[in-house]
């Protein structure tokens, strides 16, 4: 019973003297200035590091399904306006003559979608009239040049996006390849433009949205269609554009085209 | 800073990290979904047309 006592009375004397020691065996590393700023510096750069990879992935990803699903869900509603049509048969190689002309709409409306298998096989960003950075573009639309053409229309249909962020509809406009086929979605139904050629531009290169591209003072004949967006990535130095020429049109009463139809996975509703 | 913050949460070791792990978790979320996209605004290049 007194061992006990003892051992109490010394294991508590011993705490008395380690709390009394000026320099204690382990010392505590003091906080400093420096390691508290280089501690904050080292956070800052993983959150910057962070925001990069939200910038350069994330955001496209989270940004870019939103609006595929926002165009399949207008392809949807144009087919349910369609539905007292009899539908005929499937894979129709199109009218190349005289396909409709969409109607021109007022600013920031949404009025087609743009189908590039090339780009995912989910690919199916919505069209909205207006190139205006807070109405359309940044809203991950893509924006159609008021002063173009509308789908359908002799001359040229052109349109603009972000190459990244806002979705970045135009990421890999740089990997279109000749004979690419683009997709163009109105109420009428789809217009098949072909990829041809990619050009680089200044930004005041505005030839690109005559009714023939980089020609001016001409009459068109055809239809054209024009992207462009920014080039290189993250940054505003250049343009880069993308032209394709009209090729057929597929009326909504024939149906998608088999070759976009499995671009739309939301399933008949 | 974050030695002082290990040694003022309570608990076990595994205690702390998970605490810790439901915290950076947390501040993630919320920058990825207030902070980021407000600051994507203000610097991303916005300028992707073409005009005289």
């Amino acid at each position: 019973m007194t061992d006990v006592v003892d051992t109490v009375d010394e294991g508590a004397r011993r705490r008395d003297l380690r709390r009394r020691d000026p320099r204690p065996s382990k010392p505590r590393r003091r906080v400093s200035v420096v390691g508290v700023l280089g501690e904050l510096l080292i956070t800052a750069g993983v959150i910057v590091l962070a925001f990069l990879g939200y910038q350069v992935w994330l955001s496209d990803i989270i940004v870019g399904s939103q609006m595929n699903a926002e165009g399949q869900e207008q392809s949807e509603q144009w087919n349910l306006d369609y539905a007292d049509v009899p539908p005929t048969e499937a894979g129709d190689p199109g009218l190349t003559a005289d396909p409709p002309v969409a109607a021109t709409v007022g600013n920031a409306q949404q009025f087609a979608n743009l189908i590039i298998p090339r780009f995912g096989s989910d690919y199916y960003r919505p069209i909205a009239e207006g190139i205006g950075t807070r109405d359309v573009l940044n809203k991950g639309f893509i924006g159609h040049y008021p002063t173009t053409q509308m789908p359908g229309a002799v001359g040229n249909f052109a349109l603009a996006s972000h190459r990244s962020s806002g979705g970045g509809n135009f990421h890999d406009l740089h990997q279109l390849i000749v004979g690419d086929h683009i997709y163009v979605e109105t109420a009428d139904g789809w217009y098949l433009y072909v990829f041809r050629n990619l050009e680089y531009v200044r930004p005041t290169g505005v030839g690109v949205l005559n009714p023939v591209p980089q020609v001016d003072g001409v009459d068109p004949a055809e239809r054209y269609i024009t992207l462009t967006t920014c080039n290189p990535f993250f940054s505003t130095a250049e343009r880069l554009i993308a032209y394709g020429t009209y090729e057929a049109f597929y009326p909504r009463a024939g149906g998608i085209p088999a070759e976009i139809a499995p671009n739309v996975t939301t399933g008949a509703g | 800073m974050y030695a002082a913050l290990w040694r003022v949460l309570p608990g076990p070791w595994f205690v702390r990290a998970l605490i810790l792990l439901v915290a950076a978790a947390a501040v993630l979320a919320a920058l990825v979904l207030w902070v980021f996209p407000w600051v994507d605004a203000l610097v991303a290049p916005s300028d992707v047309v073409v005009e005289g």
